[in-house]
């Protein structure tokens, strides 16, 4: 019986070599413009069509949707190709969501002239506003803490854990303390942080009122304009000798240590990246949905934000912001109408996925031709083409 | 430029549990020099070349090119010019050939550079394809290589790495002979500007490539000189050399057992 | 001098459970490898198994004597089952190994909200469990007591196991070499599969040990399992010392912490201190010696 069965071979990390120098013009035309046109393509659908025949409801499910997205660029840069199993993003994503949604407290009750929250108001904070509130009332200060704070936090981790080369499944663990952790720590102060109910009842954001449409329709756009980037910079990334270098400390840290290269600064840059994404989504998350709460950090949506990567497929861009989406979608969908079913469905997909596809479905028409041509393959690896 | 020398004073190595497997070495290896490790299995030769590139911690002294590195990190030690292989052929498999080579050569590259596409690769990694044959497979995956390959393509990581020091443990072990011979001048061409140290227990080999030799024994240095030298050392003849006055190695002297595949890397 | 014994009382019971948690972890973690996320609901099995046996047993004594070896069995078929379905196609992907389990988890405790319903249940405690005794002005109660004294029975059982019988030195053997524990004609899958029994059974008993201390629900479990692996992963892996040590350590700090701030505030600070100590040691506390590179 064995044991130690051989893993399906994940999806090609790299990618495809370029074509031999004869290819025709008009494919070597295509090859070299099919990111951009595919990226235009996107862009268009995003910002032109959807606002246009989406109903408010439905495109403000999208920006919530598009925010998740946003999320998973960062999981598969840390975790696609870093091989960094990201289990802690509720952590950036609520650090991020919190100090927009104080800043939008903040500028709520200076608009109706108070000075406190209202819900500070309601459990009767002494004392007036707690000092590490006061700086968020400054919308720059708190614009920047978004990504800042998310980043700042990632790195002392970052740099403590992988200095000490604690392994995978050590660092996994931890990332699910912290997310338990700072989830707890915020239903424990119910009167700075709202406690179990969260930060809500969001009325204005940088002085336009959350309560027209119109508004809410320009929340989306920024949020789509922002996916889009974030994919652009993450592509970047992915095709850079940075790119090339994170790979090969997924492969072998050692070896890449042995040609010069400090593999801690590798992995702290892909996190650390990471974690800003997170943060910055959850900021974008506060406008668009109009809560943040303990409840959308702690460790099950932590490891709801890997589940779409996973599915869409980690170690593709498109595949996990995709299958974020529609993972995303699938739960907002089914889990009001089917709550059962729905949980039932999750942990499917996180055993089929994970366990059978871990090159998840942008890998689909990989691991299907090559079981077609499974005899053709030897010939293909051992012959030398020139 | 003919490498860097390498001086090893009083090394120690302790692991946690007692075992104290290099004890005392001393070592001077000069530039240009292409030394051959040898010594019964446990004699310590990977521990000192793993306490040497800094993978394992160690009290004494080790000096490169005049300048102490003795509890340097792994990674600035590399940077001085010290490239080592492993027993069990270590390349990034998920990468292809090019690839490896051109992070070989890029330990140096500035944040911006890294965070550019690699529009071509540096001269030296197409110089490196050539030496090594790879040239053909330069867009393959390094995992689909064949065996001989995959050391091929170690060796020309080495050489794009521009080390001064070359640390091989055991490189031709599991090859034909012609093979061995090939990578011997492979060896003896590589050491005419770099600095060689080769861990081996193919004595045939040995005597064919060598150009000295240090034999290690329980952690300590036991014999140190030219092939010629060693092999009329009587101490070495008692512990482990005792082949080489015999005619035929099928003589019941206690023969060297080709390494075994270990499973230290 | 009361207040300081009553806070290690409770120190040492909340490491208690955390020790009885972890225990079935030092097998299936600790000597495996594997990061078994459904490790909590095989804990949730073994706490609804005496929910179950008390309807028909009435008598609260006997069925929870009767639960323990039934919660063992249940718990740890559950395992096997697991191991033999999923686990044993991941061996050497362990990062995947979480997030597979992960998902059973959330099957298995919806399974348990369809079967049992959402809210939390209560099974009656025997009246010998229910009271306390005084010892130097300081109440005990008698049920903590129990499951201090089956914590350290469990580890001396499982301490037992390990050292003297066969199976406990395949077990080792699996553990420190496989292929070479193959090759002397070791079957490893079954081994494996055997750990996984015992290690998944453990947690079973667990269960029931908690439904002594509160309303037992479909996310019993989970609310345990991460503080679990950190006794683990602390203590060092595959050390039985290092999880016993840790446990009752964290147990004590969480303890005296809440006393002294807040039960949130105690959870971040021990989370604090446990990268603190992984940075002074990164293989836990203890650690076994090895020349390997990772």
């Amino acid at each position: 019986m064995t044991t130690t069965s051989t893993p399906p071979t994940a999806a090609p990390a790299t990618e495809p070599p370029a074509g031999p120098p004869e290819t025709p013009f008009l494919g070597r035309f295509l090859g070299r413009f099919r990111t951009p046109a595919a990226f235009l393509l996107g862009a268009v659908l995003l910002v032109g069509v959807a606002p246009l025949v989406l109903s408010d409801f439905r495109l403000g499910l999208l920006a919530k949707y598009l925010c998740y997205g946003i999320v998973a660029v960062g999981v598969s840069l840390a975790w696609g190709r870093g091989g960094l199993l990201v289990l802690g993003q509720g952590v950036f994503f609520g650090l991020g969501g919190y100090a927009m949604a104080m800043h939008l407290k903040l500028a709520d009750a200076a608009a109706t002239g108070e000075t406190l929250p209202d819900f500070m108001l309601l459990y009767g904070t002494e004392g007036g506003l707690p000092w590490w509130w006061q700086p968020f009332a400054n919308p720059a200060f708190a614009l920047a803490m978004t990504v800042v704070l998310p980043m700042a936090v990632a790195a002392l981790l970052g740099a403590l854990v992988f200095r000490r080369r604690v392994k995978g499944a050590y660092f996994a663990i931890l990332s699910q303390a912290l997310a338990a952790a700072l989830a707890i720590w915020l239903v424990g102060q119910q009167a700075t942080t709202g406690g179990t109910n969260g930060l809500t009842g969001f009325q204005g954001f940088f002085g336009y009122d959350l309560n027209d449409p119109i508004n809410q329709r320009m929340v989306y756009v920024v949020i789509a304009v922002a996916l889009l980037l974030l994919m652009a910079a993450a592509r970047q990334l992915f095709v850079s000798r940075y790119g090339e270098l994170l790979i090969a400390v997924r492969d072998s840290e050692e070896r890449v240590r042995f040609l010069g290269y400090n593999p801690a600064n590798v992995k702290l840059v892909a996190y650390v990246v990471a974690a800003g994404m997170a943060g910055l989504a959850g900021a974008l998350f506060v406008p668009a949905v109009g809560i943040i709460s303990p409840a959308l950090i702690g460790i099950v949506p932590s490891i709801g934000f890997v589940i779409g990567a996973a599915v869409g497929g980690r170690a593709s861009l498109v595949g996990a912001v995709l299958g974020a989406i529609a993972v995303a979608w699938a739960q907002s969908t089914l889990s009001d109408a089917w709550p059962a079913g729905w949980t039932y469905l999750q942990g499917l997909l996180f055993v089929v996925a994970v366990g059978f596809l871990p090159g998840g479905l942008a890998s689909l028409r990989t691991v299907l031709r090559r079981r077609r041509t499974s005899s053709d393959r030897v010939g293909a690896t051992k012959g030398v083409t020139t | 430029m003919s490498g860097e020398g390498l001086t090893v004073r009083d090394l120690r190595v302790t692991f946690d549990g007692g075992v104290t497997a290099v004890d005392g070495v001393d070592l001077d290896i000069g530039p240009g020099d292409l030394r051959f490790l040898i010594g019964p299995n446990g004699a310590g030769k990977t521990t000192l070349v793993d306490a040497v590139t800094g993978l394992v911690r160690a009290s004494g002294s080790i000096r490169f090119g005049g300048e102490e590195i003795i509890g340097e990190p792994v990674h600035r030690i590399a940077r001085r010019g010290i490239g080592r292989t492993f027993q069990t052929a270590t390349v990034f498999e998920q990468l292809t050939v090019e690839q490896n080579l051109d992070i070989a050569a890029g330990a140096g590259r500035s944040a911006l550079t890294l965070l550019r596409r690699r529009r071509n690769v540096p001269e030296s990694v197409g110089k490196a394809l050539e030496i090594t044959g790879l040239t053909a497979l330069r867009h393959r995956p390094a995992g689909v290589l064949a065996h001989g390959q995959k050391q091929s393509l170690e060796i020309g990581m080495l050489l794009v790495q521009d080390v001064k020091l070359l640390l091989l443990d055991e490189p031709v072990a599991g090859m034909s002979h012609d093979e061995r011979e090939a990578a011997g001048e492979l060896l003896q061409r590589v050491s005419e500007d770099r600095t060689v140290v080769v861990i081996e227990h193919d004595m045939e080999f040995m005597r064919s490539f060598a150009r000295s030799v240090s034999v290690l024994h329980a952690g300590k240095v036991l014999s140190e000189g030219t092939v010629a030298q060693v092999q009329a050392d009587a101490k070495v003849q008692e512990v482990y050399l005792g082949r080489a006055s015999e005619p035929e190695p099928s003589v019941a002297v206690p023969v060297p057992v080709p390494a075994p595949v270990r499973e230290e890397v | 001098m009361t207040v300081i014994l009553n806070q290690s009382f409770t120190g040492v019971s909340i490491g208690a459970v955390l020790l009885l948690i972890a225990l079935g972890l030092t097998l299936t973690f600790g000597q495996m490898g594997v990061i078994n996320m459904a490790h909590g609901e095989f804990i949730m099995a073994g706490a609804y198994t005496t929910y179950v046996l008390q309807k028909p047993i009435g008598d609260a004594g006997v069925s929870l004597l009767l639960a323990l070896p039934v919660a063992f069995l249940v718990a740890g078929s559950m395992g096997a089952l697991l191991e033999w379905l999923l686990i044993r196609r991941l061996y050497t992907r362990p990062l995947d190994t979480l997030l597979v389990t992960w998902g059973v988890s959330l099957m298995l405790q919806q399974l348990a909200r369809d079967i049992f319903g959402a809210p939390n249940v209560q099974t009656t405690a025997p009246g010998l469990l229910t009271g306390s005794v005084s010892v130097a002005g300081v109440n005990l109660a008698t049920s903590r007591l129990f499951i201090l004294g089956f914590a350290l029975l469990c580890v001396a059982g499982l301490a037992a196991i390990l050292r003297t019988t066969p199976l406990g030195r395949r077990i080792r053997a699996v553990v420190q070499n496989r292929d070479l524990a193959e090759v002397s004609g070791i079957a490893t899958g079954r081994v494996d599969r055997t750990t996984f029994f015992i290690g998944s059974g453990l947690a079973g008993m667990a269960g029931v040990a908690l439904t002594l201390i509160g309303p037992i629900g479909p996310t019993t479990g989970t609310n345990y399992i991460v503080d679990a692996f950190l006794v683990v992963v602390v203590g060092g892996i595959g050390r039985l010392r290092g999880a016993v040590i840790t446990a009752f350590v964290l147990g004590l700090l969480q303890s005296v912490l809440e006393y002294s701030t807040t039960v949130s505030v105690a959870k971040v600070v021990v989370l604090v201190g446990i990268v603190a100590f992984l940075q002074w040691r990164p293989q836990g506390l203890y650690t076994v010696r090895t020349r390997s590179l990772v």
